[in-house]
């Protein structure tokens, strides 16, 4: 196993940042914490890189490699850490910023100027930044500062590799380029890594798991395909995409959507995906709504309606499907869902 | 075209700045080497070049030199605690960093000058403990003979001696290192030290090669601050040199002491030299700092 967390907790002051968070993380995946701000997802990273203390409590530990790293200060964990705002050192250029790593060596584990050279130019290769190795971090591009920030942490060779909302302070498009870039060095490399991220559809795009987090505890983990398409919470659910909370009964094997919120109604979670809009009901399966707006920039039409107690209701379907039916603002059309889930516990979106 | 700023008042605001200027500085300083010039070029070197005004430039620049380094190694030590640590009593000691400032010189001179003479708190600790170091040093066949000041009847002579000029002005330069040096620690980024420590450097290492090169142009401008407020510092240095000719005298002292004998062409020769030495030291610390940055 390469990273071994076991029963972390971190409060600040009343606040309890981290429940009793336990997770395993293996050898050579790309792994993504994913929750909203104050899940407590950063608080975990920085406490498995060690820059926070954690509160040890009844068999806590983290393990690298199945060895305790508990009272090991960063440097000697040996992760690489790559920070949110990047952490570049100003006054220094590329190169030295790459190579400080190696500069701070000090006895044995000492190396020469000739070598410290090579890997430096070695890595400068792979971000993808020859011929700037003399540039000051203010004369870089945001993603470039990151790439830098990135070989700055793979110098020292580390056993693995956090990253911290690694793409974050970036614009749109840098941040897809970028996000590939990182899945392809990270195949190459095959080294373990966690990142942590606010953003669902980076995580699903990058990770080789995901460990999605809400207020200081897991609420499940997985690969992408499985915490998308089989959420075990309503909120794994919402936070993974958009979704549209339904009121029904179930009568005679069949659901009923009156949209009432009678106290004995069930709760329905349905991806505006997994809607199809009818003109007519026949068969009564579904409810009326009426079009407010039709979003048609983009690979999908998005269509947001209201229902008689004007709740918005969100549906995304094919142009195809949309040109089909030729739908209008403010036809009454018939809601349908194709795949409904329902949770046992109660939330409220 | 004219071009037009956003910001309304560009002339007017120019204007008033140059103005002022002009009346507050530059005049006066042309007026300074207007008056110079009465004297004939070997007056001039007779009145600068004496034997008294040239021990005065070596003390005073000296000393100044001296109190500015001393600032800046405790100034850094003093920001760094107020900007880093929370503790109890942290803003009294902030308003207390102001306090040579606010202090007329001549209170603060009579202060220190209390505090040192050999039957003050502070001075007479010196004298015993000097005395017995003079004597342990004696016992051992070392010589301390040309340390001025030092011997084994008096201790070590803190008031009117060369050390009080040095306490003077290491007293009246501190402020200027500190608040030149607090914006800079504050806008220093916690991650980046994390990031330094995460790459494997030692505590020192951060310091000496992340923290102190990214506070340095601060520190450099403190320290010309305060090597530039000891230059001309006057007020809180007489009462405590003791101004004894060739030893205790600082320039300024010889410059009021010729106005008072009436000699004007003689004080206002002196003021140049001051004047250019003090702008050239200005000139070349100022320079090194904007090559130093222009290498960014």
């Amino acid at each position: 196993m390469g990273i071994e967390v076991k029963n972390i907790n971190k409060r600040f002051g009343k606040f309890t940042a981290l429940d009793n968070i336990s997770l395993k993380i293996p050898d050579g995946e790309l792994v993504a914490l994913l929750g909203p701000s104050g899940s407590g997802k950063t608080t975990l990273l920085r406490i498995i890189a060690g820059l926070e203390e954690f509160e040890a409590g009844y068999n806590s530990d983290i393990l690298f490699k199945n060895q305790s790293v508990v009272g090991n200060r960063i440097a000697e964990r040996r992760v690489g850490f790559v920070f949110q705002h990047y952490a570049l050192f100003r006054h220094q250029t590329v190169f030295e910023n790459i190579a400080f790593g190696l500069r701070v060596r000090r006895g044995v584990n000492r190396i020469s100027r000739a070598e410290i050279k090579r890997r430096v130019d070695e890595l400068i290769h792979l971000i993808q930044l020859d011929g700037m190795e003399s540039r000051y971090p203010d004369q870089l591009s945001g993603g470039q500062r990151q790439r830098v920030a990135l070989a700055r942490a793979l110098a020292i060779e580390p056993k693995f590799l956090l990253l911290d909302e690694p793409f974050g302070a970036l614009d749109a498009r840098v941040r897809q380029n970028l996000r590939r870039w990182l899945r392809r060095l990270h195949d190459e490399i095959k080294l373990t890594s966690v990142f942590v991220t606010h953003d669902q559809e980076e995580a699903l795009e990058l990770a080789d798991r995901v460990i999605v987090m809400n207020a200081g505890h897991i609420e499940q983990e997985g690969t992408p395909v499985e915490v998308f398409h089989h959420p075990k919470s309503a909120f794994v659910m919402d936070f993974l995409g958009s979704v549209n909370l339904f009121h029904g009964r179930v009568v005679a094997g069949q659901i009923v959507f009156d949209q009432s919120t009678d106290v004995k109604q069930e709760k329905f979670f349905v991806r505006p995906h997994e809607i199809e809009l009818v003109p007519t009901d026949p068969q009564n399966v579904g409810f009326p709504a009426k079009i407010r707006r039709i979003q048609l920039a983009g690979s999908i039409a998005k269509i947001e309606l209201s229902d008689h107690s004007e709740k918005e209701i969100f549906v995304e379907m094919s142009h195809e499907k949309y040109l089909l039916h030729k739908f209008k603002v403010g036809d009454t059309v018939s809601v349908v869902p194709t795949n409904t889930v329902v949770f046992e516990e109660d939330y409220v979106i | 075209m004219k071009k037009h700023s956003v910001l309304p008042g560009f002339g007017l605001t120019l204007g008033v700045s140059v103005t002022y200027l002009s009346i507050v500085v530059l005049i006066p300083l042309a007026l300074l080497v207007w008056s110079t010039m009465s004297l004939s070029f070997a007056d001039f070197v007779k009145a600068v070049g004496s034997k008294q005004v040239i021990a005065s430039y070596k003390l005073t620049f000296g000393a100044a030199f001296l109190a500015a380094l001393v600032n800046a190694v405790f100034g850094f030590i003093a920001a760094w605690s107020l900007v880093r640590y929370r503790f109890f009593g942290r803003r009294v000691v902030d308003a207390l960093i102001d306090m040579p400032f606010a202090m007329p010189t001549a209170v603060s001179g009579i202060a220190l000058t209390a505090l040192c003479a050999s039957n003050g708190w502070v001075g007479s600790l010196a004298a015993k403990y000097g005395s017995k170091l003079v004597i342990f040093a004696e016992e051992h066949g070392l010589d301390f003979m040309n340390i001025p000041y030092l011997n084994r009847y008096d201790g070590l002579q803190l008031a009117y001696s060369q050390f009080g000029v040095f306490i003077a002005l290491t007293f009246i330069g501190l402020p200027f290192v500190v608040r030149t040096l607090q914006p800079a620690l504050e806008d220093l980024d916690r991650e980046v030290e994390e990031a330094a420590e995460s790459l494997g450097a030692t505590k020192f290492q951060t310091f000496r090669r992340v923290i102190l090169p990214s506070v340095f142009p601060s520190l450099m401008t403190g320290f010309t601050l305060a090597f530039a407020r000891a230059l001309g510092e006057y007020g809180s240095v007489v009462f405590i040199s003791g101004n004894l000719p060739y030893e205790t005298e600082i320039t300024s002292l010889l410059i009021v002491a010729k106005l008072q004998q009436y000699d004007y062409a003689g004080a206002t020769a002196i003021s140049v030299v001051m004047l250019t030495a003090s702008f050239a030291l200005m000139f070349v610390i100022n320079f090194t700092q904007y090559l130093a940055r222009r290498r960014k």
